[in-house]
């Protein structure tokens, strides 16, 4: 088995060779999603339960449409609304869950490190579907897999990250793994949202659109939250899309065949000009979408592999 | 009956001596004779070379009452202070109330000779309900027995309020003990910004933060006159702030946690909400900075910072988790960690960890010398053994050393000549 997690809680303490196991699964699952019978058994039998602490549609969904495919019986928590407004804990509500025998948790919390320290008391697979500012590692998958797809490989490749990287879970993963697939990463974005240390990390740090964009073969744009304006991040959207937003222009610093990526929800004319992002020729926005619902369900299939092998030893000893 | 102890290796902290010997215990509980030659008086127990310091005197040390009591009562904190050689423990006034009338700092004064077994020394709100708006009543406060004033880790936003507390403590001749951390820079933080920070996703406040508000502070003790003692210096960009008021003359004086001297942030490592403490773990470079400005003298006062949290209020997520760690029992041998790197001598160590908090708050400990109290620490330096958090005598158990490996040992603990702790050999 070269997959040999238990939970999937973040990229950084994936192996390459795991990274590529979840995306040589996925390919079969896009192959099986794409056919008349969509219908796996991977999951038969299994319970998995979403548990989102923090608004979602599409991770949500995608979770939710990956693990009906591969036959889970599914439920959909709306944690923010129900316990903890009633003052519950988050372990007291991982407790109850627990008492219910699910096979696969899949959790979104606003605090980094919540979905770890749920992790530690629960008996079944965690899936991290965001926790905080910290990881996301479900979509930097997609993202490599999107990637591998549209460019043969995920090595030697210059991957441009341009946004609000200091709160960006999602960049956070995709550079862990970038990293250990051995791309450049360079990050793209205003001094004010850019992570301390971030230099530290193995990657190229600018500011300039231009100049981080040259050459680069993917070009990979962050949302930019609302409320970071709030904050006196940057001082305007507009002076924001001047210096940062990408369209056909901005593009044309990248490589000629290089590719658009957004994990979406998109801020139209913030970040990213509406026309490009729906240019089938470059952004390939729509296919992430495709892909994120593969990808979960191969990591899916193998924690609940593990799952399976890890009760049958525990049996076995008994 | 006086107690007679030889074959000693004493530590002197006011001499800066280490060197063998035998103590006398008068009957009076004071410090009877004390000599590094000559024969010992016949009778005298044999403590087989163990070490012989004044007892600890721990400054900001967290006490649940008034409040909370399921955190750490008198009696428990009496307990674990005696069992860490702490004999003096300097209350902060951050409770429930905060202690900020001479009502409540009676009451503590109360429950503290009724129930604790080693010396208390409490600290009083600086403002009232620690809210930073208006100053507290320091005379009646300093004559109900308050040492110093704090509003613990509260900063004082408003530099008009803290300007006339100040001077008004500058009267009285009140010590004032602050927390340095620029308000605005720090505000929701929990780590100390770098690559480990950004990588793990915590929201966290430069370094520099500490500066800025020891700087303040600085140029309002340069313009009121007040003695001032910065609680916990942690980072390498506030000591030439610190180095530059004393050289001018100013009554300025700092101390830091033993924790920021034996941890540094990397610790946290997967969000181990224990490691959570106020200021923040600070970086590799910081923690050694911290250990050289205690040996040159520049950092004064080591202390432990002992803050009880219950287990409820550590298993969160790190961001929500309460911050603070248990201490007075770790304060020792951890401090024995420094010593055995060669960073520390035992002698540097106690100056900071006894001689000068007990001078800096005018309280009688710290000394080796006859008539001083006989608050002293009989501890074996190089006993090895591994902390189980449950084995501690606080109520609340959040040590950042559970399962850590230790060396230092305290083998009996006497304050004011009593037995408190452990046994003679």
């Amino acid at each position: 088995m070269t997959f040999t997690q238990t939970h999937l809680l973040g990229i950084e303490p994936l192996h390459p060779v795991e990274i590529a196991a979840v995306l040589d699964l996925a390919e079969d699952y896009v192959a099986l999603n794409r056919a008349p019978e969509k219908h796996g058994q991977a999951l038969d039998g299994l319970t998995q339960i979403n548990m989102f602490f923090e608004a979602s549609t599409r991770t949500q969904a995608s979770f939710e449409l990956a693990g009906k495919r591969l036959g889970a019986d599914v439920m959909n928590m709306e944690a923010r609304t129900s316990s903890l407004k009633k003052g519950e804990t988050l372990i007291d509500t991982a407790m109850t869950l627990n008492a219910m025998h699910p096979d696969l948790l899949v959790v979104r919390h606003p605090q980094s490190g919540a979905v770890d320290l749920l992790a530690q008391k629960v008996t079944c697979a965690v899936l991290n579907a965001g926790d905080g500012r910290h990881e996301h590692p479900t979509q930097a998958l997609l993202d490599a897999l999107t990637i591998r797809r549209a460019k043969g490989r995920l090595h030697r490749l210059t991957v441009a990250i341009c946004g609000d990287i200091a709160h960006s879970r999602v960049a956070r993963s995709n550079i862990l793994l970038l990293g250990k697939m051995e791309s450049r990463v360079r990050l793209i974005g205003p001094p004010t949202l850019i992570p301390a240390g971030a230099a530290e990390w193995g990657v190229e740090v600018t500011d300039d659109m231009e100049e981080g964009l040259k050459g680069a073969d993917v070009v990979m744009m962050l949302r930019l939250q609302k409320e970071r304006m709030d904050g006196g991040f940057i001082p305007s959207e507009r002076e924001y899309y001047w210096r940062f937003g990408l369209d056909a222009e901005t593009l044309a610093h990248a490589a000629p065949d290089a590719i658009v990526m957004h994990p979406g929800p998109m801020n139209r004319g913030v970040e990213i000009d509406g026309l490009l992002a729906d240019d089938i020729n470059r952004s390939v926005i729509q296919e992430q979408v495709e892909m994120g619902v593969a990808v979960r369900m191969a990591a899916m299939d193998l924690l609940a592999r593990n799952l399976r092998a890890g009760r049958a030893e525990e049996r076995a000893h008994a | 009956m006086t107690l007679h102890l030889t074959n000693l290796r004493l530590i002197d902290p006011e001499a800066g001596a280490d060197r063998p010997g035998h103590l006398s215990i008068g009957s009076d509980g004071r410090i009877a004779a004390v000599a590094r030659d000559g024969a010992p008086p016949p009778g005298a127990t044999d403590c087989g070379g163990l070490c012989l310091a004044p007892g600890l005197v721990d400054v900001g040390v967290k006490v649940g009452e008034p409040g909370e009591r399921h955190k750490e009562s008198f009696a428990s904190a009496g307990r674990a202070a005696a069992r860490g050689g702490v004999t003096t423990i300097v209350t902060r006034p951050d409770t429930l109330p905060a202690i900020d009338t001479p009502e409540v700092l009676e009451f503590v004064r109360r429950r503290a000779e009724e129930e604790c077994v080693v010396r208390i020394a409490p600290m009083a709100a600086l403002t009232k309900g620690r809210e930073g708006r208006e100053m507290t009543e320091l005379s009646f406060l300093l004559d109900a027995g308050a040492v110093a004033f704090s509003d613990g880790d509260r900063v004082v936003e408003d530099t008009r309020v803290l300007s006339r507390a100040m001077t008004y403590a500058k009267g009285l001749g009140a010590l004032v003990v602050a927390h340095c951390q620029e308000p605005g820079l720090s505000r929701g933080a929990v780590a100390t910004s770098g690559k480990f920070a950004s990588l793990k996703g915590l929201p966290a406040v430069s370094p520099m933060a500490e500066r800025m508000a020891l700087d303040r502070d600085i140029a309002l003790v340069e313009m009121t006159g007040v003695r001032y003692h910065a609680d916990q210096i942690t980072t390498a960009r506030a000591l030439p702030a610190l180095e530059r008021a004393r050289r001018n003359g100013h009554d300025v004086t700092a101390g830091t946690s033993i924790h920021h001297l034996t941890l540094n942030a990397l610790d946290i490592g997967d969000y181990r909400t224990f490691f959570k403490v106020k200021p923040p773990l600070r970086s590799e470079d910081d923690r050694v900075a911290a250990v050289q400005a205690v040996g040159a003298g520049l950092i004064d006062v080591i202390s432990s910072m002992h803050t009880p949290q219950d287990e409820e209020s550590k298993r969160l997520p790190f961001e929500a988790a309460a911050s603070g760690a248990v201490g007075l029992e770790t304060l020792l041998p951890a401090a024995m960690r420094l010593f055995h790197s060669g960073a520390l001598t035992l002698p540097q160590l106690w100056r900071a960890l006894s001689l000068n908090p007990a001078r800096r708050l005018g309280l009688p400990g710290g000394r080796l010398a006859v008539g001083a109290p006989a608050d002293l620490v009989l501890f074996d330096p190089d006993a090895p053994f591994v902390l189980d958090r449950a084995t501690l005598a606080s109520k609340s158990k959040n040590t950042p050393f559970d399962g850590a490996r230790m060396e230092g040992r305290v083998r009996a603990t006497w304050v004011g000549g009593a037995l408190v702790h452990g046994a003679v050999p």
